[in-house]
């Protein structure tokens, strides 16, 4: 469970979140909200990226100010570019990369990379290098080397921004497939339609927090 | 892009480890450079060039190395004439090209990645020097994955700045890809955090300053 | 070193790598090709500091080294920075870490005198220092006639150092957080 108490972040005079008090606990929860709403700092609150400026954020009862590093075990975050997050030349240098850091035994991150591989269908790109990879190849990868983790939560910062239909689809497929608990930032609402929550933000504040359709509705109108 | 002007083959320069290749390369050099005798850099040369002939690689493979040193080597031994005399001319001349070609030899016969495979092993060596090997590493596999990006970066800003009649402009293209390469890095550096990379005592942890 | 500054210096280490895919530009008047190249050294010291840039083309240098084609014209391997060259491409790793080290002193902000005299003085004499003697023992010349040699490159180099100072200002601008030193 992810859980925000009284959190406040800001950058430098602005304010981005304000007051925010919150337990997420539903196994698909999307956050939406206009350009500067707060919901990049928001993803990036969850997993210790950023420490909250008051207030505290919890996972699964672990501080991201104190227990830090457990908490990056536990939430996996998925980023808009995976160009970005791809930090090795070659494919399976970079699926093994998160798993080394866990200083997981050999044979056991051979498997895990073996088994991401064949998931999302880049056994075949296995020695190739990175940069050659499709756009949505790319965002696939990323996926695979958070997943290989096996992190009890994935945060995704709009993860199909940067694809096109068929692209953002098959990233939706295998958004969908994750047995993980996916906090989704997105613009993409069609991507929404089955979670079971959705908050909406505004300059820092909730302003909605729902099932699905009445959010995307209070959402569009509010945007209109 | 290509990465290395590695030939591949099977032979024993291939099979020897990339670390004797190198002391090999530093041995000849500090050799050749202490002692500048004619007959050392003409056997020298001739040892060399035995060495691409009896791996497999033809007069082809050495011509194409030898080629764009051909003026450098013609300079040099032209003030070597000009100022002392012939003999001493084709010592530097010959010496020159035997250096030249045991280094690419170094390179033809070893693929980059093991030379930085072998480079990596060495980085215990520098512990002493409070030298962290895995940050090191790190380091090299982030140039190998993003030189091509960058790459592709200033290609793509040069597209853009030709519709503008600037692409000749270094600085027009120089500062985009600068600037985006700032911003790349700060994902980066949290994508790297964010996959459980522990960078030690120290982290670029923040509470907010450095990110709009 | 935070894992900002190792990604600092690989992404250094790949812009220098980068600016050698501009075309040379030949100065009419002497004759002489100048690469944008070079200017990876200055770039990464007067932007990100001592540290970062002396170690991102310490990292150029070893990645060159190894064999990948990096250098201007697709240029790399041991034979290259051995032959006469090597000099100068061995001087970048000191020179960014000088002028890191100048521009650090006067918090980023040396004004267009001091900007210049940094960059002249370890951007252009300190890499002449180590180049020019390289020359001479590669190619058996005495000193003074190697540097004779050299001496058709620095219109080229001052060039260079203009186009520097322009970069850097309008990235600073841009970026305000580097001129915090971070």
């Amino acid at each position: 469970m992810i859980e925000l108490r009284d959190v406040t972040h800001r950058y430098g005079e602005r304010v981005v979140l304000r007051d925010l008090s919150l337990r997420l606990e539903e196994r698909r929860v999307a956050v939406i909200g206009g350009n500067g709403s707060g919901k990049s700092s928001f993803a990036r609150l969850l997993n210790g990226l950023q420490l909250p400026s008051a207030g505290q954020v919890l996972i699964d009862g672990l501080d991201t100010r104190s227990d830090g590093k457990a908490v990056r075990r536990r939430v996996g975050f998925v980023f808009q570019n995976p160009d970005n997050q791809i930090v090795f030349p070659v494919v399976e240098e970079d699926l093994a990369f998160g798993l080394k850091n866990l200083r997981l035994p050999r044979d056991e991150i051979r498997a895990r990379v073996d088994a991401a591989l064949a998931r999302y269908d880049l056994t075949e790109l296995r020695e190739h290098p990175a940069h050659l990879l499709s756009g949505g190849q790319k965002q696939l990868l990323a996926i695979a080397g958070v997943m290989a983790m096996e992190p009890a939560h994935i945060v995704f910062d709009e993860p199909t921004t940067l694809l096109d239909l068929r692209n953002k689809r098959r990233v939706a497929r295998a958004i969908a497939e994750l047995p993980q608990n996916v906090v989704m930032i997105s613009h993409d609402l069609e991507l929404l339609r089955d979670f079971d929550r959705v908050i909406v933000l505004d300059e820092g504040r909730i302003v909605a927090d729902d099932r699905p359709g009445p959010a995307i509705d209070f959402y569009e109108r509010r945007m209109a | 892009m290509i990465l290395s002007d590695y030939l591949p083959g099977t032979g024993l320069l291939w099979r020897l480890p990339p670390g004797i290749k190198l002391l090999a390369l530093a041995a000849l050099g500090t050799l050749l450079l202490a002692v500048p005798l004619l007959d050392l850099a003409a056997i020298t040369f001739v040892a060399v060039i035995a060495l691409y002939l009896g791996s497999g690689l033809g007069w082809r493979v050495i011509w194409g190395i030898l080629r764009p040193m051909l003026l450098i080597l013609a300079i040099v031994a032209g003030a070597q004439w000009w100022l002392f005399d012939a003999l001493s001319a084709l010592m530097v001349a010959l010496r020159l090209a035997a250096l030249l070609l045991f280094a690419s030899l170094v390179t033809l016969t070893t693929r980059a990645s093991d030379m930085i495979a072998a480079l990596e092993r060495a980085l215990f060596w520098l512990r002493p020097l409070r030298v962290n090997p895995a940050k090191v590493s790190l380091a090299l596999s982030l140039a190998l994955r993003f030189i091509p990006v960058l790459g592709s970066i200033t290609a793509e800003v040069r597209e853009a700045q030709r519709a503008r009649g600037l692409e000749r402009s270094v600085i027009a293209t120089a500062v985009p890809v600068i600037v985006r390469l700032l911003k790349m890095a700060d994902d980066i550096a949290d994508a790297i955090e964010a996959r459980g990379y522990d960078p030690g005592n120290e982290t670029s942890r923040s509470t907010g300053e450095t990110r709009p | 070193m935070t894992t900002r500054e190792i990604v600092h210096i690989a992404l250094f280490a790949a812009l220098t790598a980068a600016l050698g895919l501009f075309p040379p530009l030949t100065l009419p008047a002497v004759g002489v090709a100048i690469t944008a190249q070079s200017m990876g050294p200055m770039l990464a010291g007067a932007l990100v500091g001592a540290k970062r840039g002396g170690l991102a083309l310490a990292l150029f240098y070893v990645l060159v080294a190894v064999g990948m084609p990096l250098l201007a014209g697709g240029r790399g391997g041991m034979g290259v920075l051995l032959g006469a060259s090597g000099g100068f491409v061995l001087a970048w790793p000191l020179a960014a870490f000088a002028i890191g080290w100048a521009y650090q002193r006067a918090r980023f902000n040396p004004g267009l005198p001091g900007e210049v005299a940094i960059l002249v003085i370890f951007g252009i004499g300190l890499v002449y220092l180590i180049g020019v003697p390289w020359i001479s023992a590669v190619a058996g010349l005495s000193l003074w006639q190697a540097l004779v040699g050299s001496i058709g490159f620095i219109p080229g180099d001052l060039v260079k150092i203009a186009v520097v100072i322009a970069i850097t200002r309008t990235v600073r601008r841009a970026y305000p957080a580097l001129s915090q030193g971070r």
